[in-house]
């Protein structure tokens, strides 16, 4: 039989290299991987916001600022792969402001209209 | 002609063949740090054991003048030979000759030689490096990666499919590698994307090099579609190599049993690296190496969800699969990564026959809000499913903490465990102890006078009634407490008694896993 080190345990390490991560109210200390750190804060959808889903070219732009719209009501054209999308008003409201002109390139996650 | 005539006019032909894309183009390959396809599958079959199968296949094209070309093989070396011994099919894309495209008859050839692999019962290796499909074939090139997936699916989980990528695999193509069971890269030749770069550039106007959109690092670490990864090609083709040493030729048969190694003991302590408080970190692959053959353990997914470990090692000469929390990284909770790359690998295990060994200790399921929008619901059914679904002998080893859902999933006794063993160290709960105490003991800490002494101890006292394997051997949920030194001769022993394990499930055509 080998001998057992009698330096075995935990206490003798150094563990200030491991960072804490909260798990059902007790800490771990543990390597948190980069993806994990890089975490962006939750941000809720608001539904008087449009923004692009796919970046494009806006063909047409048939509303304005102060303008009424009722849901459904087309707001912007625009093209992305090879096809023409059209944006309605989700909701009944009045346009708070337009941020795109029309034949402008407009980029994933850039913000279209605001309705109040 | 004489016989010898005849004989000098076949060598003529072959030599003209086995050029490829001549000089060159393979000087051209070489300037990459890649080998040619030749020398990939001489380098890792064993020496003079290969055998080409249609070498003098021809393309069919005929659009675009392709009929005036002649491309030697078609882009595809096939054939068979053999790895310590075994036999394997093989293929591997010839980028010297026309980008490597896949035309009709190149995908000819691998089906070809992938039906052969699954009449003799024997693993088939494919070695991609290619620009895609051949555009001047059409819907033939289409029609071949057809034919490819189809057989990839049909031998998923009869003979092992091994992928390597060692040069660009896009488009379509990579689907293939995708259906198969293990996919190897290299680092800086492997390129693996649906879109490239250039689309993605003028489609979305984001700018990305190849090496960042599909590279080998982002294969391995980032995406999770690739098992290996490997500094260079020779290093890739040892990973293969002892890969293979590890399992069963088919799914009819057991990986092959080798003479039997004691642990590198004196490098690997279990007291010396594992601490008893459930709150501090160790690397627990240093446990599989203390109880393992030769402290040999051939990781799998090793830079991918780092929170599980899995991979092969053997126990008493007979192959395992272990599946280990790893407290080392996020504490070693599931996740939507860490579930699907251990239910993969339990799916495997239970395909070819190869007994998985579970090695318990993790707080639970990640908490987050991206955890739960990205699925973890799903992704963490998938363990539960894997494990039930299993038949092979399930072998599972709390050494730590096994809390609350995380309990369940990791091979439970309730999820058909054949032995549940548990280190004296085990804590077995419904949650931590300081989540528990807080539910369960609420109005007494609100009431008291001092509530922060009341919690504390109110947790003392829930951890030392149920922070143990007791109460869970209690009920016969572990079958033994164990102690940790005798956990190799207590794995061996569960191990030859379940040999001829035999399950009956219900019948089904298939089940339906939440994938």
């Amino acid at each position: 039989m080998e001998e057992i080190e009698e330096k075995t345990n935990s206490e003798e390490k150094d563990y200030s290299i491991y960072q804490d991560i909260n798990i059902d109210n007790i800490l771990y200390s543990t390597i948190i991987p980069k993806k994990n750190q890089e975490k962006k804060p939750y941000k809720a959808i608001d539904p008087r916001e449009i923004y692009v889903f796919i970046p494009g070219t806006i063909l047409k732009i048939f509303v304005e600022k102060k303008d009424k719209v009722k849901k459904g009501e087309k707001l912007i054209t625009f093209q992305a792969m090879k096809m023409d999308n059209v944006l309605l008003a989700p909701m009944d409201g009045v346009i708070e402001n337009v941020f795109v002109k029309e034949g402008e390139n407009v980029n994933k996650s850039q913000i279209l209209i605001k309705i109040k | 002609m004489s016989v010898k005539q005849k004989t000098i006019d076949l060598r003529k032909r072959m030599q003209e063949a086995l050029q490829g894309g001549g000089s060159k183009a393979i000087e051209k390959q070489k300037a990459t740090g890649k080998l040619t396809a030749r020398e990939r599958i001489v380098t890792l079959l064993d020496p003079n054991s290969f055998f080409e199968y249609d070498l003098f296949v021809e393309h069919s094209g005929k659009d675009f003048d392709m009929d005036k070309k002649y491309l030697p093989g078609d882009g595809v070396l096939t054939g068979t030979g053999t790895i310590n011994g075994h036999p394997v099919c093989i293929y591997a894309q010839d980028f010297t000759v026309a980008g490597g495209s896949l035309g009709y008859m190149h995908a000819k050839k691998i089906t070809k030689i992938m039906d052969h692999a699954m009449k003799l019962k024997v693993p088939i290796i494919g070695i991609n490096d290619s620009g895609g499909a051949r555009i001047q074939e059409g819907v033939n090139s289409l029609a071949g990666y057809g034919e490819i997936f189809y057989r990839n699916t049909l031998a998923s989980g009869v003979i092992p499919q091994i992928s390597v990528i060692l040069g660009p695999c896009a488009g379509g193509a990579v689907y293939s590698p995708a259906l198969t069971d293990f996919v190897f890269v290299v680092d800086k030749i492997s390129k693996m994307f649906i879109t490239g770069p250039e689309v993605i550039k003028t489609v979305l106007g984001e700018e990305i090099s190849m090496e960042e959109l599909g590279g080998a690092r982002v294969q391995a670490e980032l995406t999770g579609n690739a098992h290996f990864f490997a500094e260079s090609e020779e290093e890739c083709f040892d990973q293969i190599k002892k890969l293979v040493s590890f399992i069963p030729w088919n799914n009819t048969k057991k990986a092959e049993a080798f003479p039997k190694k004691s642990p590198k003991t004196k490098s690997y302590k279990i007291d010396s690296v594992f601490p008893t408080n459930p709150q501090l970190p160790y690397d627990v692959r240093s446990i599989i190496k203390a109880i393992s053959d030769d402290s040999d353990f051939l990781e799998i997914h090793e830079r991918w969800a780092a929170n599980i470990v899995v991979g092969f090692a053997r126990l008493n000469g007979q192959s395992v699969g272990f599946v280990a929390n790893q407290p080392l990284v996020l504490a070693g909770v599931l996740d939507v990564d860490s579930s699907d790359k251990a239910a993969r690998f339990i799916r495997y295990c239970n395909a070819f026959n190869i007994p998985l060994v579970t090695l318990v200790d993790l707080p639970g399921y990640l908490p987050g809000i991206d955890q739960e929008h990205a699925g973890v619901i799903r992704h963490g059914a998938k363990i539960l499913y894997a494990y039930s679904e299993a038949t092979v002998p399930k072998i599972t080893v709390i050494l730590r903490k096994a809390y609350g859902g995380g309990y369940i999933a990791m091979c439970s006794n309730h999820l058909r465990a054949d032995f549940v063993f548990a280190w004296p160290t085990a804590e077995i709960a419904v949650m931590g102890p300081e989540g528990a105490a807080n539910i369960i003991f609420r109005s007494e800490i609100l009431a008291a006078e001092n509530p922060e002494e009341m919690r504390k101890k109110k947790i003392a006292e829930y951890k030392k009634k149920f922070a143990n394997p007791y109460v869970a051997a209690a009920y016969g949920y572990v079958d033994a407490v164990i102690d940790p030194s005798e956990t190799r001769h207590f794995l061996i022993h569960a191990l030859d008694i379940s040999k001829d394990k035999q399950e009956a499930r219900p019948y089904k055509k298939h089940g339906i896993p939440p994938f």
